[in-house]
């Protein structure tokens, strides 16, 4: 089709990884419960864990105090530890006294946590006693949003593959997309490719577990988060086949998304452009703006959301700015390939963390924007660098072509409120 | 198992770490797997730290487990004791390394680090944050403090403050003006802005100020014992408090009870004419234990309040609540389970709630007007101007804090008067401020809880709402009973049904309002 996009002769995608062990300055799978729970509004999410996990959840929360939230946390206390029979009686006590309060629930998560794990609490067979228990009004389901197992945005993953298996059979000739994203961006997607003639669209996870999509050997899926590794292998072992493509950020990583799907499903070119074009010249219009403030600027990615690479792609590709380094708490090349194909080698590239070693390499080099977690923004704002939370990527609507724009600014802002600040009230 | 929904603390190593926070020299090596760093945060967002914490994570995964989680510990002890050069380090396990029994205290003793290694026991699954913090401080105190020689003049310690204290940041500055009017030194303050090698002088004290028992009492203990200072039982907040520290601290250092009142304010303001309103305002009282202990005297001897219902979240000083509540004629909600608190207030029908960012939620639920009295602290409890809770200057934050959500005194009668007025009407909320009226829940995320205790339908107008299945309210007492403001209908209501029981009355009328009225009037 028209417009083919420049892929640099020598990409980031063969470049080196640097890995290095040490501490972590990540969440773990956990926090993801804080927006799958909006979205998935028939379902609870129980954390079996300690009191460290929900203290976790209401700190990733921060504000979001509501009535009765649809997730908790099961705290295991020392007399759940000291026998397995006790702990899973336990549980069932608590599910079956939480299920009788709360009738609106037709989904369950039972998700595993660092000390369940460690005690091998068997949270599947747990899920397995209590759907028949439970059946036919409510589900339940497991999996780990363990920090041993699993790095912040991982949770989604992990929930989203246990869903997987017990998505119904079907044959129908069907797009899949899959992630969690704001009901706004989702319709948006939804509505540029039916427009192209691209249908029946499913999404997973729907709002309602009534309506979770089917899936079998005619399914095609795009993946809308790059964070969905297991998801995908799961869809894949149920026939599913996934259209690889770089992730919609930005006008040229929507374009390309789009793209993948409308060859796969044959949308003409001329049908392609007329979708697309207006939307495209808006977020070019959009991004032309932030770009402004963030053109020539360097930008230094810590590992947290697993959205920095297809991120440093929009920013350096669109917005003009330069990587010095873009690392991902784990790089999964089959899902983030097309992303990295993109970017040229110069930027260093690294798969988890040694935080210490990380931060002397990003005083080192002095990058006009530091996208890190909140537990580093503040601390190296007082070292005089920019900083870009990531966690504001996961819960602002970020994808597609008319929230470009915000995305960019969202990089741009914190640069702009530097420039505005008089030196002389600025902080020491 | 116990379901959780919110928590009024987090785990005991989250206490360690606000006492390491606190200081400065002193690095904490916590064996923890990833995603336990989201405790930073706290720090940096909530109180906006410009440091991270000094604490070194292991950061172990699963891989790791059947190998050796050991060696991971040390070595990220190591890296840490040559990378911050710490005068001393605490090290210990969060909840899921206990269960790893990797003993980071032994491990790190075999080690040969050239500073003292003080190892922290803090058993996850048993005790809670604010044990963490009493716990730390006095292993701290126990591993570095000595007996020592005494100043020459009289000085005393200042022991309790720490990060993520409500409001400990402008109390030491309370504490340290009350001591300097009576001509005491100040020897050290920690944990707050202390370091290791200020904890060994502790001992040159002549005795020590207990600012907050939750994060202290221990150390105060040890050093009683070991170092023979005796510390304060008063916590200066509030008017009465203040005095009687004073007196307290002037006997314990020998000296005259001096104290510069021409900073106070407080009982004037409260004595001046525009404050009768505040006369019998009902208030729960919820919250940590010391504070909760100070707001319910306040309330009653300095407001003019009447406390309907006080309680703590702390079970380790469950005691001295209950008593307390005894003194006021009450019993005491000991209970760390938001839902519980949440149907104590609402059974209570509060005209006001003192008590933590929790509380004012349920307030905003209520619609009952909320003001912050405790941890857990959220970012608007880091207020970047002074606002002590304790001595003269404490006093009178407070008294502005208390009634800030209230309406005033002219505006409740000019809200009674045009009670049907556009911007009067009942929903209109008793404050541009905290308490709006129960709608205000669908607004707060979207979604109405599907519970049977939506608590809020209590509080509402609703006949079936009585509480009781035999008294029937006649259509006429239902009306006038709307007639009266909102944000007191509740106790219109309650007071009525408990009078008409009294009575034998199985049916209100207008009649029996009015006489439940007059047998309640004060």
């Amino acid at each position: 089709m028209n417009n083919p996009i420049a892929i640099p002769a020598q990409s980031c995608r063969d470049a080196p990884v640097l890995k290095q062990r040490g501490q972590r300055e990540v969440f773990c799978g956990l926090t993801g419960i804080i927006w799958l729970h909006r979205k998935m509004q028939d379902a609870f999410f129980l954390v079996v864990g300690s009191r460290t996990c929900a203290h976790l959840l209401q700190s990733a929360a921060g504000v979001m105090i509501f009535a009765e939230p649809r997730f908790g946390t099961a705290i295991l206390e020392e007399g759940d530890l000291a026998g397995m029979a006790d702990a899973h009686d336990e549980l069932d006590r608590e599910v079956a006294r939480l299920l009788a309060r709360r009738p609106d629930i037709k989904q369950l998560f039972l998700v595993g946590s660092c000390p369940s794990e460690v005690i091998k609490l068997d949270l599947a067979r747990a899920a397995e006693r209590l759907t028949i228990e439970h059946a036919p009004h409510v589900r339940v389901l497991n999996y780990s949003g363990s920090g041993i197992e699993t790095t912040f945005t991982q949770g989604e993953d992990a929930c989203l593959a246990s869903m997987v298996p017990v998505l119904p059979a079907t044959d129908a000739r069907e797009l899949m997309l899959v992630g969690a994203l704001p009901d706004v961006v989702e319709d948006q997607a939804v509505k540029l490719l039916t427009d192209m003639g691209v249908g029946p669209i499913r999404v997973l996870p729907a709002p309602r577990s009534a309506a979770m999509p089917g899936v079998g050997d005619n399914t095609v899926y795009a993946l809308l988060q790059p964070f969905l590794s297991d998801t995908a292998a799961a869809l894949d072992r149920r026939g599913a086949r996934m259209i690889p493509a770089p992730f919609p950020f930005g006008e040229e990583g929507t374009t390309a998304w789009l793209r993948a799907i409308a060859d796969e499903f044959g949308v003409d070119a001329e049908t392609f452009e007329r979708v697309t074009a207006a939307p495209r010249a808006r977020a070019r219009k959009a991004v032309a703006a932030a770009a402004e403030t963030l053109s020539g600027k360097s930008i230094f990615f810590f590992p947290d959301s697993q959205l920095e690479i297809p991120l440093a792609r929009f920013l350096t590709r669109e917005c003009g700015m330069e990587a010095i380094e873009i690392s991902a708490p784990y790089i999964h090349k089959g899902i983030v390939g097309p992303d990295m194909d993109l970017i040229p080698a110069g930027p260093t590239i690294s798969e988890g963390q040694d935080v210490d070693l990380q931060l002397d390499r990003a005083r080192a080099a002095r990058p006009d924007l530091t996208v890190c977690g909140l537990g580093l923004a503040n601390p190296l704002e007082a070292e005089g660098l920019s900083t870009k939370w990531a966690i504001e990527l996961v819960f602002t609507p970020v994808h597609f072509y008319e929230q470009a724009g915000d995305l960019a600014a969202l990089f741009a802002r914190p640069l702009r409120r530097k420039a505005i600040l008089r030196p002389q009230v600025a902080a020491e | 198992m116990k379901l959780t929904v919110w928590t009024y603390e987090g785990p005991p190593h989250v206490g360690a770490m606000r006492v390491a926070t606190a200081m400065k020299g002193l690095h904490y090596v916590l064996h923890a797997p990833q995603g336990d760093t989201y405790a930073d945060l706290l720090f940096t967002m909530i109180e906006r730290r410009n440091h991270r914490p000094p604490v070194s994570y292991t950061t172990f995964e699963g891989r790791d487990l059947g190998a050796d989680t050991a060696g991971i510990f040390k070595k990220t002890c190591m890296d840490a004791y040559e990378r911050f050069k710490p005068q001393a380090m605490i090290v210990g396990a969060s909840c899921t390394a206990e269960l790893i029994q990797d003993d980071p205290g032994g491990l790190a003793e075999t080690m040969g680090i050239p500073v003292p290694v003080i190892a922290l026991e803090l058993p996850s699954y048993q005790r809670k944050e604010n044990f963490g913090t009493d716990e730390t401080f006095y292993q701290i105190v126990k591993g570095l403090a000595r007996p020592m020689d005494r100043t020459p003049e009289v000085t005393c310690n200042i022991l309790g403050p720490l990060a993520l204290g409500f409001r400990h940041r402008d109390d030491i500055e309370e504490v340290k003006a009350l001591l300097w009017e009576m001509g005491i030194g100040v020897n050290v303050v920690a944990p707050f802005g202390a370091t290791p090698m200020d904890i060994t002088t502790l001992g040159q004290a002549h005795f020590n100020v207990a600012m907050y028992p939750e994060h202290c009492e221990t150390a105060c203990r040890h050093l009683e014992r070991v170092c023979g200072q005796p510390f304060t039982r008063t916590v200066p907040i509030g008017v009465g408090a203040t005095h009687d520290f004073v007196a307290e601290v002037a006997k314990l250092a020998g000296v005259e009870p001096r104290t510069d009142l021409s900073r106070l304010r407080q009982p004037w303001w409260s004595a001046s004419v525009d404050s009768t309103y505040l006369t019998g305002k009902r208030v729960f009282v919820f919250g940590d234990a010391t504070h909760v202990k100070a707001a319910a005297r306040i309330a009653r001897d300095e407001m003019g309040f009447e406390v309907v219902g006080l309680g703590c979240y702390n079970r380790e000083f469950a005691r001295d609540i209950r008593d307390l509540a005894k003194e006021f004629g009450l019993t005491a909600l000991i209970t760390d389970d938001y839902l519980e608190v949440e149907e104590a207030i609402a059974a209570a029908v509060p005209e006001m709630i003192l008590g933590t960012q929790m509380e004012r939620h349920i307030g905003k639920r209520l619609g009952i007007p909320c003001a912050v009295i405790s941890a857990p602290v959220h970012v608007q409890d880091f207020p970047a101007r002074y606002s002590p809770q304790m001595g003269w200057e404490g006093a009178n934050v407070i008294f502005d804090t208390w009634i800030h959500p209230l309406v005033m005194g002219l505006e409740e009668h000019l809200l009674h008067m045009f009670r049907d007025d556009f911007e009067f009407h009942d929903e209109a909320g008793p404050s541009h401020h905290g308490g709006h009226a129960p709608v205000a829940m669908a607004e707060a995320g979207g979604f109405t809880p599907q519970t049977p205790e939506s608590l809020p339908a209590k509080m509402n107008d609703a006949p079936e709402a009585t509480g009781s299945d035999v008294m029937v309210w006649l259509a006429d007492a239902e009306k006038e009973l709307k007639k009266i403001p909102f944000f007191v209908r509740g106790k219109a209501r309650r007071n009525t049904e408990t009078f008409a029981a009294s009575q034998g009355i199985s049916q209100i009328s207008v009649e029996t309002l009015y006489e439940a009225k007059a047998h309640y009037a004060r």
